[in-house]
């Protein structure tokens, strides 16, 4: 059981090539973390995953638990157990999170099948009491007047919520200060486990010493350009990523 | 919220688009004359005054020209000579549902109005074409000298409350169709609350209409007596005709001293409808007046509620929701006329475009120099589906001296693609999505509604968004 992605093409739509043919493998039980300089295509990967109308898949395939899930609507990805924790969560004005979560719950019940509300609460209780969060939260609007801090943990929260086989988290630790970073990673932590296959993308490997991964990519060009495990993060951090850069040349002209 | 409750006020598009065959006793026939109006008088067997009443407005409305000059041109399209003013098969509503001919019982049952009488209306008025065919109230009400009939009755059996109120609040000639209204007007409510009587469960009415190219011209007159207390709800619905169908009424609302009155309506017409409305309330001293008005559906709406804040320290409200689909013009408004101290007012209003729809929205807040301390207080807020969706707003506001205070604010905003995205990546359809926003873009003024209303409100936006997506 995996999520496999095999010789990606995308692009923004009519624009240039962003993937150049990525081929990963993300299994249940294990985190894998995709780290690249700005521009690679970190983001545009998660985005093409989760079927962002901006961009379009040029070749290649996603196969969730060997359904390919490229010809999918987004929210049909996201019911058959994607998700995404994203780098910019969206502010949805008026709507609670409580409401939110549930609608998203109730999306995945049958038709006529009704979320049960009591304990619905309950469970959401217990996630957001994980995360440090107050139950004030529940009414408030999703990610409305948030802090960098808040919206990460909504992200992890609504993951925990869902349940999903694979989850992707673009630059989770982005804007957050080291206190709020460690909930965030404990929270996520608190997942793992031999039902969930994550992909963390990240540019720094702070993050990585908290989530610590059982495989580390790097993404340049739109393309994996090594694989090894965690220490190639330190690598990077003490190095940069030119030296990656720097060899892919000196291979290339070689 | 038990899914039967929800149920029992489904009160959707498709539930009120369907109709039975006509079969009317009473007719007065195609197009408009003072014959047309002698028909109905007779018919009716009105009183002298009124017969008079309504011939003057007819040479009102006819001498008035179409407000084309700053409304919608497609007013242009309502053939006044292809419309039929009068339908009914009986002159008296009976109190029992039994007793309503089966046919039209049937179309309230499939509207779910007995079932909502049962559980929580204090009474019921049901119309169908021009006349109502049920109306009834709980005993006790009755004991405490409430009174709650049709127009009908009202000018028949209580002449002397009818009388003295009716077309003071808005006169013929306020505007062509307060007049078209004054000529032809037929069913609608007539209550009277007396001092200090506080209803505690609402009163309600429900307009039908049946007939294809027809016109409904209910007349409505509320008078809440000192310290008094009444919330109304009326609901709308019509089949969907290829033909025009007129909808005109007129509901005038008196606030004596300290009296409350709570206006609610949800309507849901067919998009065939051109729905002209006049409404408006005198508020005394210290009374309130509130107005909450959703409208959905109809293919032209030109309804702006008012409050005339008579009193010192009279309230007016307006909430307002318009939700404007393909082919549909919300133009909607409030107006606010102080005319004493220490009054305030306060305008509400949100619109949703959807598609190819058109929300207006028009202001009127008048506050004279002589006048002090009045508040008035208005926002309103445009939402856009689409790049094809179209807004205006027109605020006239007046206020002059130093002593009264206004604000207004005004938003307009568009669901974005990152919005669905995000929604849509959390497992909620693209239609689910967009009604998740809508319903959260209304959210804080529907959490003002009553509680039966938010949710029949929730249900039609997400019917409305169904259909919009695709």
């Amino acid at each position: 059981m995996s999520l496999v992605i095999h010789n990606l093409h995308a692009r923004v739509v009519g624009g240039q090539e962003i993937l150049r043919g990525l081929n990963l493998e993300i299994e249940k039980g294990r985190v894998h973390a995709i780290m690249g300089p700005n521009g690679s295509g970190k983001s545009t990967l998660s985005k093409i995953i989760a079927g962002h109308p901006d961009y379009e898949v040029t070749g290649g395939e996603v196969l969730l638990d060997g359904v390919n899930i490229l010809g999918m609507e987004p929210d049909a990805r996201s019911r058959a157990g994607l998700f995404l924790a994203f780098q910019y969560p969206v502010e949805i004005p008026g709507v609670s999170n409580a409401n939110f979560i549930r609608a998203a719950l109730q999306a995945r019940l049958a038709a006529g099948e009704e979320l049960e509300a009591t304990e619905y609460y309950g469970d959401l209780y217990k996630e957001m009491d994980r995360l440090e969060i107050p139950r004030g939260f529940t009414a408030r609007s999703v990610n409305e007047g948030f802090s960098g801090g808040e919206k990460k943990r909504n992200e992890v929260l609504q993951m925990a919520m869902l349940k999903p086989s694979y989850a992707i988290l673009d630059e989770t630790d982005s804007g957050l200060d080291i206190d709020a970073l460690k909930i965030v990673a404990a929270g996520v932590n608190a997942q793992r486990g031999p039902n969930i296959g994550m992909l963390v993308i990240t540019h720094y490997q702070r993050l990585l010493d908290y989530i610590v991964p059982d495989v580390v990519h790097v993404l340049v060009g739109g393309r994996i350009v090594r694989t090894a495990g965690p220490e190639l993060a330190y690598e990077l951090e003490s190095k940069g990523y030119d030296w990656i850069k720097d060899e892919l040349e000196a291979a290339a002209t070689a | 919220m038990s899914t039967e409750t929800i149920s029992q006020l489904d009160v959707d598009r498709t539930r009120g688009d369907f109709h039975y065959p006509e079969q009317h006793t009473f007719d007065a026939g195609v197009g408009l004359s003072h014959a047309t109006i002698d028909y109905i008088a007779d018919v009716k067997n009105e009183p002298d005054w009124i017969r008079e009443f309504r011939h003057k407005a007819l040479d009102v409305f006819e001498s008035k020209p179409m407000p084309t000059n700053w409304a919608s041109k497609d007013l242009d399209n309502i053939h006044f000579d292809k419309i039929r003013y009068y339908l009914a098969n009986a002159q008296r509503p009976t109190r029992s549902w039994d007793e309503v001919p089966d046919d039209v019982k049937r179309t309230f049952e499939r509207l779910g109005i007995p079932e909502q009488e049962r559980k929580f209306l204090a009474g019921v008025e049901a119309q169908f074409d021009s006349e109502a065919v049920y109306s009834n109230m709980k005993k006790a009400l009755g004991d405490q000298g409430v009174i709650f009939v049709g127009s009908t009755d009202g000018l028949k059996d209580h002449p002397e409350i009818f009388r003295k109120w009716f077309g003071k609040v808005i006169p013929t000639g306020d505007n062509k169709f307060s007049a078209l209204n004054s000529a032809v007007f037929s069913g609608g409510s007539f209550i009277y609350v007396p001092p200090g009587v506080k209803l505690k469960h609402p009163l309600q009415a429900y307009f039908r209409i049946n007939a294809e190219n027809f016109g409904q011209f209910e007349r409505t007159l509320i008078i809440a007596d000192e310290g008094s207390e009444v919330m109304y709800m009326e609901g709308c619905t019509a089949p969907k005709f290829e033909t025009a169908t007129l909808h005109s009424a007129v509901v005038e609302l008196v606030a004596l001293k300290g009296a409350k009155i709570q206006y609610v309506t949800v309507q849901n017409w067919s998009a065939n409808v051109f729905n002209l409305v006049t409404k408006r309330a005198v508020a005394h001293e210290e009374a309130e007046v509130k107005w909450i008005d959703c409208n959905i559906g109809s293919r032209l709406t030109m309804k702006y509620p008012g409050v005339v804040l008579k009193g010192r320290k009279a309230r007016g409200e307006v909430l307002s929701i318009a939700l404007a689909n393909n082919g549909q013009h919300q133009d909607t408004g409030a107006k606010m006329i102080h005319a004493a101290d220490e009054t305030t007012s306060n305008v509400i209003s949100k619109s949703i475009s959807i598609g190819e729809g058109r929300a207006s929205y028009r202001g009127q807040v008048h506050i004279p120099k002589h006048l002090k301390g009045c508040k008035n207080n208005t926002e309103c807020d445009a939402l856009l589906i689409n790049s094809t969706s179209r807004t205006d707003t027109y605020p006239a506001i007046t206020v002059r001296g130093s002593g009264n205070s206004v604000q207004h604010e005004a938003s307009v905003s568009q669901v974005s693609a990152e919005q669905i995205f995000y929604m849509q990546q959390r497992g909620l359809s693209e239609a689910q999505a967009m009604s998740l926003s809508v319903n959260g873009f209304v959210n804080d003024l529907v959490r003002e509604f009553p509680m039966e209303y938010s949710v029949e409100l929730k249900r039609l936006i997400d019917l409305e968004m169904e259909g919009s997506v695709g």
